[in-house]
């Protein structure tokens, strides 16, 4: 399991990389794998709001869907939409593989640190 | 009485001793005394196989049976195949299943992916799902397949079937998705209408081509008109008609819909038909229903499975788009089996016999009186006469023959198949002459 | 080889005389610039293909079907042939109705024969299908609202343990759904369902939508409380006729409180899946409902059936009357079985479940376990993937390759390794013996050789298919290859 230093990560298992006012956000590793195989993911659009801790997008195995939250507030500024066409991107490297750009964020969740989320994810799975 | 319980009385007795229990009762003794049903069913009693046939062939008998058809409306009556019959007669086809478990069910994913490709070849379109219910329930889940967050309003036009119609309507009640009917003018959708009733709240425009009276639109600027607010164009066609008249996708389609009806399936009074509903690609995540995908086993053998199955009501549950479960998939495998039997030069000349038959009668009635409503029209057309629709239906049946279906008191829609011959329209025409 | 794989340029069979009157051509611009990409093959290829393909399928004739909730019962032929009537086939929707007597009094004759196993008023063959069903249902219950002005109430409860079309069809309906967590023992929770009945929320409670049995194969004992509590704060209750096959002749759904239901004909009445459809769901409702039926309903005038539409009709849920063919079968079924039979076959769809479960508890966790189930029930297999690494899927699969069509697996989505069991009354004791046996035999290869159920099925056409490469990237079509 792969936690990188370098970016911020929350409780629902989203990384993100905040730079001033923009944020790239994508799935934690630990994420992709308890999801299994993804075979699609949902994404906003350009120009779109997105809201902290509300559902941004959502990603598909063979039999499940689930949400994905946003861990800010701001405006979509790019999606990646590479992962339409390749959802195994995720499954392959989950924090090369981002999500979306947000612009102007104004708020955010609360954040963890590799460290922190990593003892977060060894809880979770007691 | 009649059963298929295989069990006989005293292994029955068996099977609940062995369980401890003396009988049938008390395998029911948890269910509340208060909500119990007392007493026999009103019911009759059960009968033997050759009652219970003689029974239904009574009941069958009190349905008149046209030997000769000339009404169409939704349902037509087309040459079915040997064929098709001996098909869906085979008891695995017809008695499996949902095929969820692929690995011995190859024989129905298959069946749905050869239709899939079979709708997708006749609509020009590029994604088919596994079927719906009929042609009125495909429109209505396309509208709801166009909605967008800031696009809730569908246009539909006056010319399409009316159950069709109705049917939208209902579904949009449920949804809340808004509803406007485009007016029609001389048979045809009103398209200056179109143009100042679309906006940019429009998730998408239907339309049926031949519409309700047999009429050729001018799909192709309905079209253009609707692309030019980014709507979609939902367009419900006769899917025998595609033998020979323009594609959906030709037109510029986003969604195809239709009844398959047409494509070997009996008349039956309305059912079961089947829905097709096909799309272009970009929209094949939001079409409804099951739809099969073409995939390898674990040895590399290619193999059929239910696929992109995380739009479906079983995974999203109050997030899918549709509820739909069921596809009508025996109608499917018919509409296969015809469209193979067919071949396409067979269905191209089913459809110019369409045309040709209807034309030939339109003509005949036009020069004993009748007025045929003028355009171009595939194998339905509408008359107007002095003479009440009423008696002039009224004559024909009195012959055997089940004539158009009466639009008001004097309009008259006709239709023609391969299955009307020069023999049997001249007997009508000879017939009509007399009370026009 | 796929039927277009097949095709050769040229063959085809002579299905259509020659055109008997002057050809009409169309103007080119309405015209299709190609012909569609159809097979052509001869009359033989067709016959040996859909052969092919029907031993590469697996129907009720073909072996034992206990799939859990589908109630794959055996499909009697008279049913068929019954539906095959040119008197039936050969009618067109639109006839006049005095030409059409014989199919409104099927239509009324079923609907008579629902009303008495069901209590319910009035029933419409609109409904193509369960799911269609629900819709209708739960429009239904917002007309009713609606039509007394109580526009508030669009809030529906149902069940965690509901299949999912459940809360779809709600939502299809303009209605949001509050799920209600089940007990301990499977069943709604009364105590958590009455307080929220009777919070502010409750007067914006449009109703409740239950299955009963329930999809754990447990009868309800609160039934009767719980359509009460519903109907106190001025809700509806919807019944899901999914399982009616364990209660016919036992309990009726007007008796246990509910407001409408929806059958599945396809289900109880034993008339065939069609490898997906067609099925039909008829909804049937108590008097106060019947007003905004859909569609139009038969009615007798001086010996003379008509079709009129309700006063209140909620409009049309599809063209025409219904899947109107199965409606044919479900009646020659019921006809052949009458009221005793009936009785019998509820009875005996409840001892076969018991009897398997009752051989199969010893190996296998029951959920929910009470001493006795209805006509399903549902095995847990979590212990066994714990102990042994071997998943409900895995013994699933394990059973192809004894020819039995695996159990409903993963469902209801309560039970985490859920197989459930539904064998039906058609089944004799020889057959479930065996098929206890085969189930006792899987559980013990768990133990000795998991690595081969991992690998099962090895006896089918093909073996475990790639499910993600499908979705991933899908073909959904065949595509002529380029010569």
């Amino acid at each position: 399991m792969e936690f990188r230093t370098d970016l911020s990560y929350t409780k629902s298992h989203e990384w993100v990389k905040l730079e001033e006012d923009t944020a790239t956000i994508g799935i934690t590793d630990y994420a992709q794998d308890a999801l299994g195989d993804l075979v699609f993911v949902n994404l906003p659009e350009e120009g779109d709001e997105v809201e902290a801790e509300a559902v941004f997008a959502d990603v598909e195995s063979v039999k499940a869907v689930s949400d994905i939250y946003s861990p800010v507030t701001g405006v979509v500024s790019e999606v990646n939409e590479e992962l339409l066409d390749s959802p195994e991107m995720i499954n392959e490297s989950a924090y090369d593989a981002w999500f979306i750009r947000v612009d102007n964020v104004t708020d955010h969740t609360e954040f963890m640190t590799a460290e922190e989320y990593e003892a977060y994810v060894e809880n979770e799975q007691e | 009485m009649g059963t298929y319980v295989p069990n006989t009385l005293p292994q029955q007795q068996d099977m609940l001793k062995e369980m401890g229990l003396s009988s049938m009762e008390d395998l029911f003794a948890h269910i509340p005394e208060e909500v119990k049903y007392q007493g026999p069913l009103d019911l009759p009693e059960g009968r033997s196989e050759m009652e219970v046939l003689a029974e239904m062939e009574d009941i069958a008998g009190k349905n008149r049976v046209f030997r000769s058809i000339f009404r169409g409306a939704g349902a037509y009556h087309h040459y079915i195949p040997a064929m098709v019959g001996h098909v869906l007669s085979n008891e695995t086809l017809q008695t499996a299943y949902t095929p969820y478990q692929a690995e011995i069910s190859q024989g129905v994913l298959q069946s749905i992916f050869e239709y899939q490709t079979g709708i997708c070849e006749l609509t020009g379109m590029d994604v088919s799902n596994a079927s719906v219910y009929d042609g009125a329930t495909a429109a209505a889940e396309a509208l709801a397949m166009c909605r967008e967050r800031k696009r809730n309003k569908a246009l539909v036009s006056a010319a399409v079937q009316p159950g069709v119609l109705e049917t939208i309507r209902t579904y949009c009640f449920g949804s809340g998705m808004e509803l406007a009917v485009i007016p029609e003018k001389d048979g045809l959708t009103d398209l200056d209408a179109l143009a100042s009733m679309i906006d940019e709240e429009t998730a998408c425009v239907y339309l049926q081509h031949p519409n309700y009276y047999g009429r050729l639109e001018d799909a192709a600027r309905a079209g253009e008109i609707i692309h030019e607010t980014k709507a979609k164009y939902i367009l419900g066609v006769n899917p025998l008609s595609l033998g020979i008249l323009k594609t959906p996708a030709e037109y510029g389609a986003d969604v195809a819909v239709g009844d398959g009806q047409p494509l070997g399936l009996p008349l039956a009074f309305g059912g079961p038909y089947l829905g097709f509903m096909a799309s272009t690609d970009a929209m094949k995540r939001k079409l409804p229903g099951r739809i099969v995908g073409q995939t390898m086993d674990a040895e590399g053998k290619r193999g059929y499975v239910l696929t992109l199955q995380a739009r479906e009501q079983h995974i999203r549950r109050e997030k899918a788009s549709s509820n739909i479960c069921s596809n009508q998939a025996l109608c499917a495998l018919a509409v296969g089996v015809y469209l193979a039997a067919m071949g396409p030069e067979g269905l191209a000349e089913a459809a110019r016999q369409c045309t040709a038959k209807a034309h030939y009668f339109a003509e005949k009635l036009e020069e004993i009186g009748f007025t045929v409503e003028q355009g171009e029209f595939f194998h339905e057309f509408v008359t107007s006469s002095a003479k009440p629709a009423a008696d002039i239906l009224a004559a024909l049946e009195e012959a055997g023959i089940l004539g158009g279906l009466p639009l008001d008191e004097h309009r008259i829609l006709w239709c023609c198949t391969e299955m009307n011959s020069r023999k049997d329209m001249d007997e009508a025409v000879s017939i009509l002459k007399e009370v026009v | 080889m796929l039927i277009y794989e097949k095709s050769r340029q040229g063959r085809g069979s002579s299905l259509l005389p020659a055109c008997d009157v002057p050809d009409h051509p169309l103007p080119e611009k309405d015209l299709r610039a190609e012909a569609p990409g159809l097979p052509q093959v001869s009359e033989v290829d067709l016959s040996r293909h859909y052969t092919e393909l029907a031993h590469k399928a697996h129907g009720v004739n073909d072996g034992f079907y206990p799939l859990g909730s589908c109630t794959m019962k055996y499909n009697p032929r008279i049913n068929e042939k019954t539906a095959a009537l040119p008197g039936f086939t050969g009618v067109h929707p639109l006839q006049p109705e005095s030409t059409v007597q014989g199919c409104l009094q099927v239509l009324k004759e079923t609907g008579e024969a629902l009303s008495a196993i069901t209590g319910m008023e009035a029933f419409t063959f609109q409904p193509a299908a369960g799911a269609h069903g629900e819709f209708t249902g739960l429009l239904l219950i917002m007309a009713y609202h609606q039509a007394n002005g109580q526009t508030q109430r669009t809030k529906i409860i149902v069940p965690d343990s509901a299949h999912g079309t459940n809360p779809a069809s709600a939502v299809m309906a303009g209605m949001s759904v509050i799920n209600v967590d089940s007990d301990e023992s499977g069943c709604v929770d009364v105590a958590k369902l009455r307080e929220l009945c009777e919070s502010e929320e409750g007067q914006e409670i449009a109703g409740l939508m239950l299955t009963n049995p329930n999809t754990a194969g447990l009868f309800d004992p609160n039934i009767l409380e719980i359509t009460r509590i519903i109907h106190d704060c001025g809700g509806q209750v919807y019944y899901d006729g999914a399982n009616l096959n364990a209660v016919m002749g036992i309990a009726r759904p007007a008796d246990m409180g509910f407001d409408c239901v929806h059958l599945n004909l396809h289900k109880t009445f034993s008339t065939p899946h069609g490898g997906g459809g067609p099925g039909a769901g008829p909804v049937g409702c108590r008097a106060h409902l019947a007003p905004f039926l859909p569609g139009k309903t038969v009615e007798e005038k001086d010996g003379v059936l008509t079709l009129a539409k309700p006063a209140q009709s909620l409009g049309e849920m599809k063209d025409f009357y219904g899947n109107f063919l199965v409606a044919v079968k479900a009646l020659t079924y019921i006809k052949t079985l009458g009221a005793e039979g009936i009785l019998s076959a509820s009875q005996n769809a409840v001892l076969n479940a018991n009897y398997m479960m009752a051989k199969l508890r010893d190996l296998y966790d029951i959920a929910f376990d009470t001493k006795v189930c209805m006509h399903e029930f549902v095995m847990d297999l979590s212990r066994l993937l714990k102990e042994t690494g071997v998943s409900a899927m895995d013994i699933a699969k394990g059973l192809l390759d004894h020819g039995i069509h695996p159990p409903t697996m993963y469902f209801p989505l309560t039970v985490h390794e859920a197989l459930m069991v539904e064998p039906t009354e058609t089944e004799s004791r020889e057959t479930l013996d065996w098929a206890i046996g085969v189930l006792r035999d899987l559980h013990q290869l768990a133990h000795t050789d998991p690595e081969a159920l991992h690998q099962a099925p090895v006896t089918t056409p093909v073996r475990r298919l790639d499910e993600v490469g499908a979705a991933r990237h899908p073909v959904l079509r065949y595509t002529r290859e380029e010569a």
